[in-house]
């Protein structure tokens, strides 16, 4: 009963979603405002049907209802009511529901709001948002219904008993209700990931705001910076979104993953890392449009490449074309996938095209060294990145396609082809807030900079005395150091200008100069945090070290500076059916004792899974991570362990704070725009009046 | 700012200064490319199933390869002082539709571990024992071919078939 309304529910939206995507444009094109308006009250209906749906949804898992198939795979009795609540992304086609949701939330909040404020632009976003979700809650219908049941054939005299996935009852077949369910896959019952699908499917569909106000340039050829500014703030918070989720898909992979590495340069990190990449350069180029009105062009190619993206990341994810190409062919959606991508591409570069020459430049650059030829190479490396991360992600699938003979790229080609692209990316980030717009002079810029590179020199021969021997290292070392100082001397330049014309305090008028200035200094906050991870990263990559060995209890194995010895080993068995082995290791730096640590490994007796979760000591100069391989069930002769020490890694996590920070001071609404947005609604209203359109 | 006054001094002509960002973009792109494709000879890693490693033998010597071949578990050796461990696996095929045809990976693994006539492969790594290498589990090799027809393995990978997708649901007690 609640799975056939659920379904009733997701028939509706879709229904609801297409006749929104094909009236809007008849209202439009008609001149019928009734039309118009009836498309955007259908379009903005989906959110309680696909909300009704998830809701549904979420009662059956929660109420064991196993007839299901979706719940028999992804939850258990004897898992606790909020992991049932999360198991509603931990499949297939629950992801796809809630991808769905996500998407018909923000699609609804952008209609409500824009409404009034951007009617010229209403009827496509409203199409180019309809199709999507309906090409989502599609999938779901049509392809990956999470309401389908589990029916039993009986045995016949020809046949065998069989089991059949149907939404409706098939003719003879019985309900086949299983008395418990297969379980959340343990790796998803982690904290870190309950929260980052969420927040990488928020950060995805976000974007598909923006793109449907820049369609909607293009078809009504309103090619000045609405879309942009009218969507400024959908876009940095989707792009908070995105990255919080490689944020914490990290976090994840280093609590859970046990390989001691929080980044492996998966199909499925790469997958959400390509759109933030165009994203972001996307997010840089505006300001070139919205300041010296270039680039039109080029930021309509980033955007669509970003929706592209975004869409890809989803089939990289739900297709199961990471497993193999022919595994691709075999499973329906995904060349459901492909179509939409290749459709909505193809469609985005026509529009682009046709409204070419409108989209002209009102300046040209006028020289090499300027702050446009700073965004410009930011643009090209963002690009070059994401071009390289797109290559070695379909490098193996294009390799086994027409050859037959499957080539992968690991770690090592992505550290090798990236590792320098991102040296040069950090460079410029210190760089190009010192250059002037237009034209800048050489002399004048070797002023600003001699100094912080004579410290970042300093910093350099510091390390090299210090015994630092890497010339990888010293090289990023001596960049971050250089690119920190640069950073922060446009924080001190600012609160000095502002001490000196209003008389502040230092505190105040710092304060005062990021609150009036809220992107310009929300962006080099982001900027530090970015520096913070860097100087994070260079550290884990270039001086991460590990061991192994097999330990008796009382035995000790060291590695730099530490050393474990083996205390003990406990097995038992928790409520929740997982057969536990823990074990407990006393941690000495330099010789001092400094705690114990527990890495154990649980065996989900329901699934079969094991997951092993390493013992972490962290500070905020390295970490020591300790891993439990094997043991042998009588606990005298020991077990196995292996040991990393990850040095500066916390420098990672405590910078994506202060990234989240700044890019909330960004996205904040200040007050003078409010004021100006109050000013230009009233203008508006009786223009719009007199233009008779 | 101060420095807009710079502007009526013409740094370069117009028509030539696109010429040189076109030219300074190339050279970027240029080398991205040339470090992609450079890299991808040195690090890339050739996929192979045990029947191909040992139909084309020396030509693959020194060469990065992945493989992937089914754990039989007698020839499992373990050495706690060296951390040498020692295992040969059976050839299975690495077409996900094949193995789905024959029945699915835990059928397929079995199998290649109970025929005698399927290709085998020595594989030599050195760690912790990890618990799931046991017999019938799917092992994923990355490393080189030496020339004594040993897989010398760098990684490990290994995959047990999971109760998932053994068991149909089977009825509630009624």
């Amino acid at each position: 009963m609640v799975a056939n309304l659920g379904f009733f529910a997701l028939l509706l939206a879709l229904g609801c979603a297409l006749y929104a995507a094909v009236m809007a444009p008849l209202g439009a094109y008609r001149h019928r405002p009734a039309w118009l308006a009836s498309a955007h009250q259908a379009a903005l209906l989906t959110w309680p049907l696909v909300t009704l749906a998830s809701l549904l949804l979420i009662t059956l898992l929660v109420t064991n209802q196993f007839q299901v198939e979706y719940v028999y795979l992804v939850t258990s009795r004897a898992m606790p009511t909020y992991l049932k609540v999360t198991a509603l992304w931990g499949g297939q086609a629950g992801s796809l529901l809630f991808w769905s949701w996500l998407m018909a939330t923000f699609t609804g909040a952008a209609l409500l709001r824009k409404w009034d404020r951007d009617r010229a632009l209403m009827p496509v976003a409203i199409v180019v948002m309809m199709v999507t979700l309906g090409f989502f809650i599609g999938l779901v219908v049509f392809f990956e219904n999470p309401f389908a049941r589990l029916w039993t054939l009986p045995a016949t005299a020809t046949q065998d008993a069989s089991t059949i996935i149907s939404f409706l009852q098939p003719a003879g077949a019985l309900a086949l209700i299983p008395p418990d369910g297969n379980g959340l896959n343990p790796l998803l019952r982690h904290p870190g990931m309950i929260i980052h699908p969420p927040m990488l499917y928020t950060g995805f569909v976000s974007f598909v705001v923006p793109y449907a106000f820049a369609m909607a340039a293009l078809v009504t050829r309103r090619t000045d910076d609405e879309w942009i500014r009218t969507t400024r703030r959908w876009t940095l918070v989707g792009w908070l979104f995105l990255s919080l989720g490689l944020i914490l898909g990290g976090r994840w992979a280093y609590d859970v993953l046990g390989w001691g590495g929080y980044w492996g340069w998966d199909p499925v990190e790469n997958a959400a890392f390509m759109p933030w990449l165009t994203a972001t350069a996307f997010l840089h180029s505006v300001m070139i449009q919205e300041k010296r009105g270039m680039l039109k062009k080029w930021n309509m190619v980033l955007i669509i490449l970003t929706y592209s993206l975004v869409i890809f990341g989803t089939f990289l994810t739900r297709s199961g074309v990471l497993s193999s190409v022919h595994a691709f062919a075999q499973s329906a959606i995904g060349p459901a996938f492909f179509i939409f991508i290749g459709l909505t591409f193809v469609a985005s570069l026509l529009l682009l095209f046709r409204a070419w020459d409108h989209l002209g430049s009102d300046h040209h650059l006028d020289s090499l060294l300027s702050r446009e030829s700073a965004f410009l190479l930011n643009n090209l490396l963002f690009m070059c990145i994401a071009a390289t991360v797109f290559w070695g992600t379909v490098f193996p699938m294009l390799s086994e396609l027409i050859t037959n003979q499957t080539i992968t790229v690991g770690p090592p080609w992505y550290n090798r082809v990236i590792g320098p692209q991102f040296a040069a990316l950090v460079l410029l980030m210190g760089i190009a807030p010192m250059v002037a717009w237009r034209q800048a002079s050489a002399r004048q810029l070797g002023r600003l900079l001699w100094w912080p590179f004579a410290a970042a020199l300093l910093v350099v021969v510091g390390l090299v005395i210090a015994g630092m021997r890497s010339w990888g290292a010293l090289l990023g070392f001596g960049i971050t150091a250089f690119v920190t100082l640069t950073t922060l001397l446009e924080f001190v330049r600012g609160t000095l200008a502002r001490m000196k014309t209003t008389g502040e305090n230092p505190l105040t008028a710092l304060i005062t100069l990021i609150a009036r200035n809220r992107r310009r200094y929300g962006g080099y906050t982001i900027h530090l945090a970015v520096i913070i991870m860097t100087i994070g990263i260079i550290g884990s990559h270039f001086f991460q070290v590990e061991t192994q060995g097999q330990l008796k209890p009382g035995e000790q194995l060291s590695l730099g500076r530490y050393v474990i010895t083996y205390d003990g080993l406990a097995e038992f068995l928790t409520p929740d059916d997982r057969q536990v082995a823990r074990a407990t290791v006393s941690v000495y730096r330099d010789g001092v004792y400094v705690g114990q640590l527990h890495p154990r490994r649980d065996f989900y007796l329901a699934s079969g899974e094991p997951m092993t979760i390493p013992g972490v000591r962290s500070t905020i100069e390295d970490d020591v991570y300790v891993l439990l391989v094997s043991w042998e069930p009588v606990a005298a002769s020991g077990a196995s362990f292996k040991i990393y020490v990850n040095p500066l890694i916390n420098w990672i996590w405590s910078g994506g704070f202060l990234f989240i920070l700044g890019t909330l001071i960004a996205a904040w609404p200040d007050a003078s725009e409010l004021r100006r947005r109050v000013t230009t609604t009233v203008a508006a209203a009786p223009g719009r009046a007199f233009s008779g359109d | 700012m101060a420095q807009t006054t710079v502007g009526t001094q013409v740094f370069a002509p117009r028509s030539g200064g696109r010429t040189k960002f076109l030219i300074g973009g190339l050279l970027i792109i240029g080398a991205v490319i040339f470090l992609a494709a450079t890299s991808l000879n040195s690090l890339g890693q050739y996929f192979y199933t045990v029947d191909e490693i040992m139909a084309k033998g020396e030509a693959l010597i020194g060469k990065n390869l992945r493989a992937s071949g089914a754990v039989i578990g007698d020839s499992i050796t373990y050495d706690p002082k060296t951390l040498i461990i020692s295992f040969i696996v059976a050839n299975v095929s690495n077409d996900n539709a094949d193995v789905e045809a024959a029945g699915g990976l835990a059928k397929v693994l079995h199998l290649a571990v109970t025929d005698p006539n399927a290709t085998r492969l020595r594989v030599i790594y050195i760690g912790a024992k990890p618990d799931l290498l046991k017999d019938e589990a799917q092992a994923i090799v990355t490393g080189k071919l030496g020339a004594d027809g040993v897989f010398y393995a760098d990684e490990l990978l290994l995959k047990c078939p999971t109760r998932y997708e053994e068991a149909p649901p089977v009825q509630a007690g009624n």
